[in-house]
């Protein structure tokens, strides 16, 4: 029982939860309680397919069971699967063959068979499997052809439910690939149904023939005259089957025959459903096959008429289009037209008729484009007439908007006509708006008669009219009104997300983050001061995008938070794992100071990397092409492909050389800041119109963010060491550390030679090792100093260990170094830091703390030295200081997580493959981590 | 696919009434009704196959009663049209000459729930959504078991 529960109300989410207990039932001994096992299957298959994927061979042992009725159910599942997918499942087209041929056969238990018939479902829930299984198929049709011969042999005893059977064979037969023999026999099968007395089985009949007929219209010519019979058959379903079959058969020849049978019938059907179905198959019928022009109109005109305003509204419009584009004979459209017209107007002749709105749609509008190819008919008379119909009561104000037109068109062809001018009069005063606003767009037409006559022209329906959708002919006038201190417009939705996403900014702050606050208080003023804003091309079309742009921006401080400090922990995490040893060996060697080319083992590195940088480019192109484009356009205003110029050459700049590219990086990277800022200022000026180029602008930002994270890749193979793993790998790199300093000892000659190798080790004092931290970089060299910078990643800030040695046999004096302030960052305690003396080969080390005090993905911290050796020298390097370096993983515990899910969430789907062979949790586990990049942090529960 | 099985008399009062698609309950109504007019329009000599709306109504009388099911393009009308007769066969004998009363009787009897169950058990072929076939000697089996039900 509580599997018959399971397989009726069962929701889908609760299917993993049971799906283990059913299968279990699967093996249970008693037949009812495996066939109702297979019926839950079914039902969840039905409901979702992905989840029962790898019960499949479990199926097939269904189907071999010694029970007929679990080998039914069984059925059911492959009946919908081969639906989906015929092809994975031919190999099983002898099992069912077999397996109608023992139920043909008569082998089943007596308890299945009705009225002597065995087990008559069965057989046709067979049939069908065949059907699809047979489907333009030779090789598998040739397995069937005996059992359906025997299934139509068998099915010879006079009663209902043996035709059913038949009707199955024979459609069967038709679909397989056909084999003559059997094709004669089942046509014969339908000679029987349609000639028989018994009205089900005529139904039955019709039905099969519409089928077959398909494949074989001559088998239709045999049965000519029982389709006449039925045609008048007084049951209105018999007709409507008949009426289908004849739809089936329309050719040129037999079309006015056919659609006359159609249209009388549709006279007499009241049943909306049944009318708009026939109208669709006339109306196709009559624009494949009309023979000429007049019965073409004629048809249209009673389906209009009959079907009234149920039918479909593709009807009139491909009607109407139809009549526009014309055919490829133009003179034969012009009569086509002409023909329009003329029974049009006879119609519209006779007082009081009541036609459907849609038909006097089409009527008006035909009359206004072509009422002048009608050269015997006075323009004046269609107007009256127009005119008279505006007044009726029973036109609807949708249909008296397209009379409206009507007359506009009309007018514009005619001088200047009494009725048209009565007509403005009255409904310019009319309650109606939009026959308001029509009235008195044809007044000021008639007034400017030449205007109107470049704005309607004659059949100017087929050419393509290009619409402004930007409305920038209205920049002029939104800037003026701006000028005088309106606000911009904003749209509806834009301010009821303004309102949120402040609601939102605001619940960020007790988790004690600075920059949200900032932005929503920026997008605040912004929105204040709208006279400071520069406004681009069209401030009045920025409907969508911007608001939608707002909260994507701000939504993204959100995200991004949770982003990079979630993002953080397991890219470090990762790193740890799988790459332990090249990493210790690079930053062994690069201690050692070999800071030439990177040592092989650090190109690998560099490599497995490239796939955490991958996801970071996403992460960050995803972040930030709103961002950037956005503020690009907004700088630059107009002259935004300058913008687009400079960002394409920093690309290839990039590319160019080290050097280079961290110029330009630093350009790009000090042009982005701003731009950044700039961003929620300028958020209400994005525009539909620039959204192309902002596209564009997106792309070249994306790949400045590509080319950054690039760049910065080397620099951040940090030497990490997580708080599970201090002692280890500190260990290991301890080691290493003094292997390399006994390779190195020997020779430091020649290491001195060489500028570009240092000669000094440098070595991070204990307690900074403790934190996790970059590996050491050159920041800049000159013949007596040489800086190298680690970055080390505390707690509560960056501290950046700036060593400074001395690579000249005298001591230095009075060494200064200072960072410039940025507005970005903020350099602790001062920015500036002096050695009184540097001695002869040796190292100092700086240590400056670093706030990020205004938000951005990345800035520049520059600074210079100052020394005194034999000389005075001066010196400037930059620290390149990304977003990265400022984060750090927020601790919370799931539970947290879990609160925070909501209001944090960014949806994005992606499908992601699972093989049936992954049912463990842990594998499923692993295939997320690795599509995903999902990092585990914790299992609840089991 | 068959989307409803109604029992439904002359009188145009639903007996019994089961959908396997998700119907709201106003529209059910609606539904029965219009189904039992387009029915009862009909006279003996014409088929008992109707077109409604978009799925077909394949229909049966027995006496007073009416038992329509609700079928979509896909399923074979003469197929489920032998099927209520199976169905009416298997009450009939349970009931030994089944009447409408005993339809709506054997709901009172077992309450509205066990009365479901029963119908259910009986119409277990129905239930899921596609024709589910039994052997007789199965469904007679499940009506003892309501037997035994009934007797507690």
């Amino acid at each position: 029982m509580a599997l018959t529960v399971v397989s009726q109300i069962f929701p889908r989410e609760m299917i993993p939860a049971v799906l283990p207990l059913i299968e279990d039932k699967l093996q249970h001994s008693k037949e009812i309680i495996r066939r109702k096992a297979v019926q839950a299957l079914y039902k969840f298959y039905l409901i979702a397919p992905n989840q029962v994927q790898h019960i499949h061979d479990k199926f097939r042992k269904a189907l071999c069971d010694r029970d007929a009725g679990v080998m039914a159910a069984s059925l059911h599942i492959y009946l919908q699967m081969i639906k989906e997918n015929s092809s994975g499942y031919k190999d099983l087209t002898g099992s069912f063959v077999t397996i109608l041929k023992q139920v043909v056969g008569g082998k089943l238990p007596v308890d299945f068979n009705y009225h002597s018939v065995p087990a008559p479902w069965l057989q046709i829930q067979l049939l069908r499997i065949l059907r699809l299984l047979g489907k333009d198929d030779p090789r598998t049709s040739e397995l069937m052809y005996d059992v359906l011969d025997e299934s139509l042999r068998r099915a010879e005893i006079n009663h209902n439910i043996t035709y059913a059977i038949l009707f199955e064979c024979v459609q069967t037969i038709y679909t397989i690939h056909p084999k003559p023999e059997l094709l004669e026999k089942a046509a014969k099968c339908i000679g029987k149904f349609v000639l028989s007395p018994k009205i089900n089985l005529k139904y039955l009949g019709l039905k099969a023939l519409t089928y077959v007929i398909l494949q074989d219209p001559n088998l239709a010519l045999q049965h000519q005259m029982t389709i006449i019979e039925c045609l008048d058959h007084p049951d209105p379903i018999i007709k409507r089957e008949t009426l289908e079959l004849l739809y089936r058969i329309t050719n040129g020849q037999n079309v006015i025959v056919i659609v006359q049978k159609m249209l009388d019938y549709l006279k007499e059907s009241k049943e909306e459903y049944a009318i708009i179905n026939l109208a669709g198959k006339i109306a196709e019928l009559a624009e494949k096959y009309a023979p000429d022009n007049e019965w073409f109109i004629q048809t249209m005109n009673a389906v209009f008429s009959v079907g009234g305003d149920v039918v479909h509204p593709d009807i009139p419009n491909n009607f109407l289009r139809l009549l526009a584009e014309g055919f490829d004979d133009g003179k034969e459209d012009d009569q086509l037209r002409i023909y329009a017209v003329q029974s049009y107007l006879a119609l519209l002749k006779e007082e009081d008729a009541l036609y459907p709105q849609k038909f006097l749609q089409v009527m008006s509008w035909v009359l206004g484009e072509y009422s002048s190819l009608v050269t015997d008919v006075d323009p004046e008379v269609i107007l009256t007439k127009l005119h008279s119909l505006l007044k009726k009561t029973f036109v609807t104000s949708e249909t008296k908007v397209w009379i409206m037109a009507a007359v506009t068109k009309i007018a514009s062809r005619t001088s200047s006509s009494m009725t048209v001018d009565k007509l403005i009069q009255e409904f310019s005063n009319s309650l109606d708006t939009s026959m308001r606003q029509h009235a008195f767009e044809l007044k000021h037409l008639c007034e400017d008669k030449t205007l109107m006559k470049n704005l309607l022209p004659f059949d100017g329906s087929c050419s393509d009219i290009v619409v402004d959708a930007s409305l920038s002919f209205l920049d002029g006038f939104v800037a003026e009104g701006l000028g005088c201190g309106a606000a911009p417009y904003k749209p509806h939705h834009q301010r009821q997300q303004e309102k949120l996403s402040q609601e939102k900014a605001l619940n960020f702050e007790p988790y004690g983050l600075s920059f949200t606050s900032s932005v929503s208080s920026s997008a605040v003023t912004g929105r204040q001061s709208p006279a400071g804003l520069s406004f681009g091309s069209d401030t009045s079309g920025n409907s969508a995008e911007t608001g939608h742009k707002e909260t994507n921006t701000l939504k993204l401080e959100g995200v991004r938070k949770l982003w990079g400090k979630e993002g953080y922990l397991p890219k470090k995490e990762s790193k740890l794992g799988k790459e332990n040893e090249p990493q210790t060996v690079s930053c062994g060697s690069l201690l050692g100071g070999q800071m030439d080319d990177p040592p092989v083992s650090q190109s690998d590195q560099v490599a497995s990397l490239s796939e955490e940088d991958k996801e970071k480019q996403q992460l960050a192109s995803t972040l930030f092409t709103g961002l950037g484009s956005n503020a690009g356009v907004s700088l630059m205003g107009k002259a935004d492909t300058a913008t687009q110029k400079f960002k394409r050459k920093s690309k290839i700049n990039a590319t160019q050389s080290s050097e280079e590219a961290s110029d330009c990086q630093n350009s790009a990277a000090s042009d982005f800041g701003p731009l950044l800022d700039a961003v929620p200022i300028n958020m209400e000026d994005c525009e539909r119109s620039i959204n192309t180029r902002l596209r564009k602008a997106s792309l070249c930002s994306s790949d400045i963010v590509e080319d950054n994270t690039a760049f910065e890749a080397p620099l951040s193979l940090k030497t990490s060491v997580l708080d599970d793993g201090p002692s280890a790998s500190r260990m290991s790199e301890s080691t290493l550390f003094d292997s390399n300093i006994e390779i190195f000892q020997p020779s430091p000659s020649a290491h001195c030679e060489s500028a570009s190798k240092t000669p000094l080790v440098l070595c991070l004092p204990e307690e900074l090792e403790e934190f996790t931290h970059s590996e050491v970089v050159e920041l800049c060299q000159s013949d007596a100093l040489a800086l190298h910078l680690c970055k080390v990643w505390t707690d509560d800030s960056l501290l950046l260990a700036v060593f400074v040695s001395n690579k000249t046999t005298s001591a230095c004096n009075t060494v200064n170094l200072v960072f410039e302030e940025t507005e970005h960052f903020q350099v602790l305690e001062s920015p500036t830091y002096q050695f009184p003396v540097i001695e002869a080969q040796s190292v100092k080390l700086c240590q400056k703390c670093v706030w990020m005090n205004k938000f951005c993905t990345q800035g520049i911290l520059s600074g210079s030295v100052n020394y005194q050796s034999e000389m005075e020298t001066h010196m400037d390097f930059s620290i390149t200081l990304s977003l990265l370096d400022f984060i750090r993983p927020m601790e919370m515990t799931t539970e947290d997580f879990g609160k925070l899910w909501l209001s944090l969430s960014n949806d994005v789907k992606q499908n992601i493959k699972m093989s049936s062979s992954e049912d463990s949790l842990s594998a499923a586990l692993n295939t997320l981590q690795q599509k995903l990049k999902l990092h585990i942090v914790d299992l609840i529960g089991e | 696919m068959i989307k409803f099985f109604l029992m439904v008399n002359k009188q145009g009062q639903t007996r019994l009434s089961r959908y396997y698609e998700h119907v709201e309950i106003n529209k059910r109504t609606i539904l029965e009704a219009e189904v039992i007019k387009n029915c009862l329009s009909r006279s003996k000599d014409q088929c008992s196959f109707i077109e409604y709306k978009d799925f077909k109504l394949v229909y049966r009388q027995y006496a007073a009663l009416f038992v329509v099911v609700g079928i979509n393009e896909t399923e074979n009308e003469m197929a489920v049209y032998e099927l209520i007769h199976n169905f009416v066969e298997v009450l009939d004998k349970y009931f030994s000459r089944v009447s409408e009363l005993d339809v709506s009787f054997s709901f009172q009897l077992f309450g509205i729930a066990v009365g479901q169950t029963a119908v259910v058990c009986l119409c277990r072929s129905l239930l899921s959504s596609t024709l589910q076939y039994p052997s007789h000697a199965q469904k007679l089996k499940l009506t003892n078991f309501i037997t035994v039900k009934r007797e507690l």
